[in-house]
């Protein structure tokens, strides 16, 4: 039931945000619902020993779908993501003006009812429901409130994912007419036999739509334009939540159903993925805009998960699952960061910025933790997912393994050349007039800070939380 | 039956009315009225009642998925007239004989859906068609309606031509008219003969639902005739000849579908192709439109293509899915007075509540979930895969379904996304609250379409 209550918070406050008026009063309404979803996440991560959690209700019995929820280790992990991120955007844009700010925070709270929907869905049809429904407000928010090249960058972001959807779709009809008694369940499908030849072709169906949303390289040419483009508040929800989607879809709808497609096929995805990594943080270097180097920044994390995923050992798919959660919170940090500069200064251009260290302290304390925990030192929450990842990455393939580490230190360099051109050397004639971080905003930034060192100093509940869903699917894959 | 008989009978007294009353928007209200009733009678027979019980000695079937899916027609009759009565009226100066004609097509529409005779068949195809050459062309001082007419006209003899042999070859072949006589198999005596019947009808049916090549006349008849009457074309009429079509192919021929499937395969083909490709380089919506419905009629023809237990299923939710977002997208098209897409800009902030309706029609055109339109995609890709289709075909029909997005959310770019635009709509409340109960019912099919529609075909 409370997983129902998890959905349906962010749907019901979404709709009725839309008929609100007034600025303040949407502003506060929608950070209730969002704190209000972020309790009842609480209360499901409170009563953790019950997982997995599942709720299930009749919905098309003629078909054979029902609408089925279950929450397991994973999914509570990227809940809580959810859950926590949404306050955390709410309060650090607090002070951000849209036009007609109704239909923005309405269409926000949509999208989390949908993204939770993807974590939480355990029927194909409930599956494939929410992670088309999760893009239409995203559609809506990029185009209405994005920058300048908004419509074709949105545009061409839709058409691409709702392509690979739509493959996903075909792959799923496909193996509902392979299920013994007609069922769009998650079990129906986990008990599938399929033979080798129809896992080949199937795995490319739903990878296809998986590696749209994540992006992998080289499907990833939509993501750059797409983070630009949108409006900082839903660039957090994009690159926090909407690409957990894809790295989550992996962990729950394609590894455990094809066994034999993966190993056929890893070698591939690691490349591809590990390819994307190093292209991506070459890119990542050359970049002056703020936004496009953390999006490309963005792609080179997500291409060390994507590659871990795939390998068949505890270490790297539990540090995968842990990075879902240290890259969401993470990157949510840059992105506040890159946000109130943009509003101070009015650019995002490195090299029209400088000196902001002298008219910000506080910032640039917060910001440089932030930054570490995206190269990943130790001490940081991030230094154990990467950590466990590489080691996994070692453990299959040395030299890919090396590959992986150039990445990681391109990663450092151009971290350190952003803070560097951002915060040091002397003031102009944009940077002037900073003044120092709003109340908001440093709330934001605080709880971030504070949740990367605790899961970088203690992150053994998150183990303990993911351990059951590490071993189901080691379980599938042997 | 009851729909046939009424509607009929309600055609004839539309047109004496034209002549005693003369109040002209009485008409609009009659005919509103007039839809009911038949709806109503409809839903009567359904659950048993009829006035006339006899079948005509076979040549009618009333069967359950005749009658359901001659309701949902009926009651994308009732939206059409609440929603563009008016401009049906505005048309021309005989108001009362345009309604008049449109319930005429409607009992043409009956015996398509309720036939168990060629002759039947070719008898409702001829009352749909005929009454339709008059609405196109009744834009009489416009030259581009007076072509249509004429075009629809010629190229529709033909294909009714074409019908008619292909009928007297079925009966060379068979010996009868009747479709449980024409339940033909691999082994008949007279194979040859059967099949070229086969072959006409194929032609000529694709030629009534505007698939490719047979399409040809569709874009110009619909751009040219009046847009209330292309609506009332690209809806109902198409979806009647729809059930006219399943009940021949997926009925009657089905023992023979190892020889018409590749040609239909390559109908689909093209269709699908030709009618997304074509819509995307449109500047006017309503020759989009033109070209969409033959778009969607390629996926109407997966459900033929099937000819297994979803097909009816799924025939019947795609029809009241795309008749209901056709006709709303259609009745907010009527308003403006500029068709180009550019003439929807800014919609969203003079009219919120037309552009609301447009996008969900938009989006269940497109097939996005939530919308009748996904499960309506959903269940005819499902029966075509059920069928042991060649999952190519499915993949590129799904392709095409994401080129599809390209045209129709040009729409929602136009007036949600962009400036513009000092049109005044006209709009009455009732109108409104007409439109609000498409996208209820729109909604309401895209969430739960088994109890909403199919449980009433499966579970009596």
């Amino acid at each position: 039931m409370t997983l129902l209550l998890l959905l349906f918070i962010p749907l019901a406050g979404g709709i009725t945000t839309f008929f609100l008026k007034g600025d303040k009063q949407v502003k506060s309404w929608s950070l209730l619902i969002a704190l209000a979803s972020l309790a009842v996440m609480g209360y499901n991560l409170y009563a953790w020993n019950e997982l997995p959690k599942t709720y299930s209700v009749q919905w098309l019995p003629l078909l054979g779908s029902s609408f089925a929820l279950k929450m397991d280790g994973t999914s509570a992990l990227l809940s809580l993501l959810t859950g926590l991120s949404y306050p955390i955007i709410f309060i650090a844009t607090l002070r951000n003006e849209y036009a007609s700010v109704n239909r923005f925070y309405g269409l926000m709270l949509l999208a989390q009812a949908g993204i939770l929907g993807v974590f939480l869905a355990a029927d194909a049809l409930v599956f494939y429901f929410f992670w088309e429904l999760a893009l239409i407000p995203v559609y809506f928010l990029c185009s209405q409130w994005g920058g300048e090249k908004r419509i074709a960058a949105t545009f061409k972001f839709f058409i691409y994912t709702f392509l690979g959807s739509l493959f996903m779709l075909v792959g799923i009809l496909y193996m509902y007419y392979q299920t013994p008694d007609l069922s769009f369940s998650l079990e129906a499908f986990y008990d599938l036999r399929l033979s080798a030849a129809q896992q080949s072709w199937l795995f490319w169906l739903l990878f296809a739509a998986f590696a749209i949303k994540m992006p992998v390289f080289p499907f990833h040419t939509w993501q750059p334009d797409a983070y630009e483009q949108s409006p900082t508040a839903v660039t957090m929800v994009l690159s926090a939540l909407m690409v957990k989607m894809g790295l989550f879809a992996v962990l729950r709808w394609l590894l455990p159903i094809f066994p034999l497609a993966n190993v056929q096929y890893a070698g591939i995805v690691i490349g591809l993925s590990i390819a994307g990594m190093i292209y991506a943080s070459i890119l990542a270097i050359q970049q002056d805009d703020l936004k496009r180097l953390i999006a490309y920044s963005s792609i080179a994390h997500i291409g060390l998960m994507s590659a871990s995923l795939f390998i068949p050992n505890n270490s790297a798919l539990q540090g995968a699952i842990i990075q879902f959660f240290c890259h969401g919170v993470n990157v949510l940090g840059m992105w506040i960061v890159v946000d109130l500069i943009e509003k101070q200064t009015g650019t995002r251009k490195m090299s029209e910025l400088g000196g902001l260290a002298q008219k910000s302290p506080t910032l640039v304390i917060l910001l440089v933790i932030v930054s570490l925990a995206n190269i990943a030192l130790p001490l940081t929450n991030a230094f154990i997912g990467e950590f466990l990842m590489f080691n996994g990455l070692f453990q299959y393939n040395v030299w890919i393994a090396a590959a992986g580490g150039i990445a990681i230190i391109l990663s450092a360099v151009y971290t350190l050349r952003m803070i560097q051109s951002v915060f040091y050397g002397t003031t102009n004639g944009v940077t002037e007039k900073f003044i120092n971080i709003a109340w908001n905003e440093a709330v934001g930034l605080s709880i971030i800070v504070v949740a990367i060192f605790m899961m970088g100093l203690y992150p053994e509940p998150v183990f303990r939380l993911t351990a059951d869903s590490v071993t189901a699917i080691l379980g599938f894959i042997k | 039956m009851n729909l046939i008989l009424f509607s009929a009978i309600w055609g004839v007294g539309m047109m004496l009315g034209g002549l005693f009353i003369k109040n002209r928007s009485a008409a609009k209200n009659m005919a509103l009225l007039g839809a009911l009733l038949l709806t109503s009678g409809n839903l009567l027979e359904l659950n048993g009642f009829a006035v006339f019980k006899s079948d005509f000695n076979g040549m009618l079937d009333y069967n359950r998925f005749g009658l359901l899916y001659l309701t949902v027609l009926s009651v994308a009759l009732i939206f059409y007239f609440l929603l563009s009565g008016k401009e049906i009226e505005a048309v021309g100066k005989h108001p009362f004989e345009y309604f008049a004609l449109l319930f005429f097509v409607m009992s043409g529409v009956g015996l398509v859906a309720l036939f168990n005779n060629l002759l039947v068949l070719f008898l409702g195809i001829e009352i749909i068609s005929i009454p339709l050459y008059i609405l196109t062309g009744s834009d009489k001082r416009n030259l581009k309606s007076n072509e249509a007419a004429l075009k629809y006209f010629l190229m529709g003899a033909f294909s009714t031509g074409i019908f008619l042999l292909g009928i007297a070859f079925l009966y060379g072949g068979s010996g009868s008219f009747r479709l449980q006589d024409l339940m033909l198999q691999q082994g008949d005596q007279y194979i040859v003969l059967l099949l070229i019947g086969v072959v006409l009808l194929l032609i000529s049916l694709s030629f009534k639902v505007s698939a490719a090549p047979f399409h040809f006349w569709t874009p110009d008849v619909y751009d040219g005739a009046p847009t209330v009457f292309t609506s009332f074309m690209a809806t109902i009429v198409k979806a009647a000849f729809f059930i006219g079509f399943l009940k021949v192919f997926s009925g009657a021929f089905s023992g023979l579908s190892e020889n018409w499937r590749p040609s239909f395969t390559i109908i689909i083909v093209l269709t699908l192709l030709i009618g997304n490709i074509t819509a995307v380089y449109q500047q006017s919506v309503k020759r989009m439109l033109a070209y969409s419905s033959i778009a969607q009629a390629g996926f109407m023809l997966f459900s033929v293509y099937a000819s297994n237990d979803l097909a009816e299923q799924s025939l019947l939710l795609y029809a009241a899915a795309y008749c209901l977002s056709t006709i709303g997208l259609f009745a907010v098209l009527i308003k403006m007075n500029d068709y180009t897409f550019e003439g929807f800009n800014g919609l969203a902030k003079k009219e919120p509540l037309l552009a609301f309706v447009a996008s969900v029609c938009v989006f269940s055109l497109a097939g996005i979930p939530l919308t009748a339109g996904f499960f309506a995609k959903f269940y005819v890709l499902s029966a075509a895969m059920k069928s042991g289709a060649n999952l190519w075909l499915v993949i590129f029909a799904v392709i095409m379904a994401a080129v599809s997005v390209y045209y129709y959310f040009r729409i929602i770019a136009a007036m949600y996304f962009k400036e513009g635009g000092e049109q005044v709509l006209v709009t009455t409340p009732v109108y409104k609250w007409a439109l609000m109960l498409v996208v209820v019912l729109i909604l309401l099919l895209g969430v739960i379409p088994e109890s909403a529609l199919l449980n009433w075909l499966v579970l009596y």
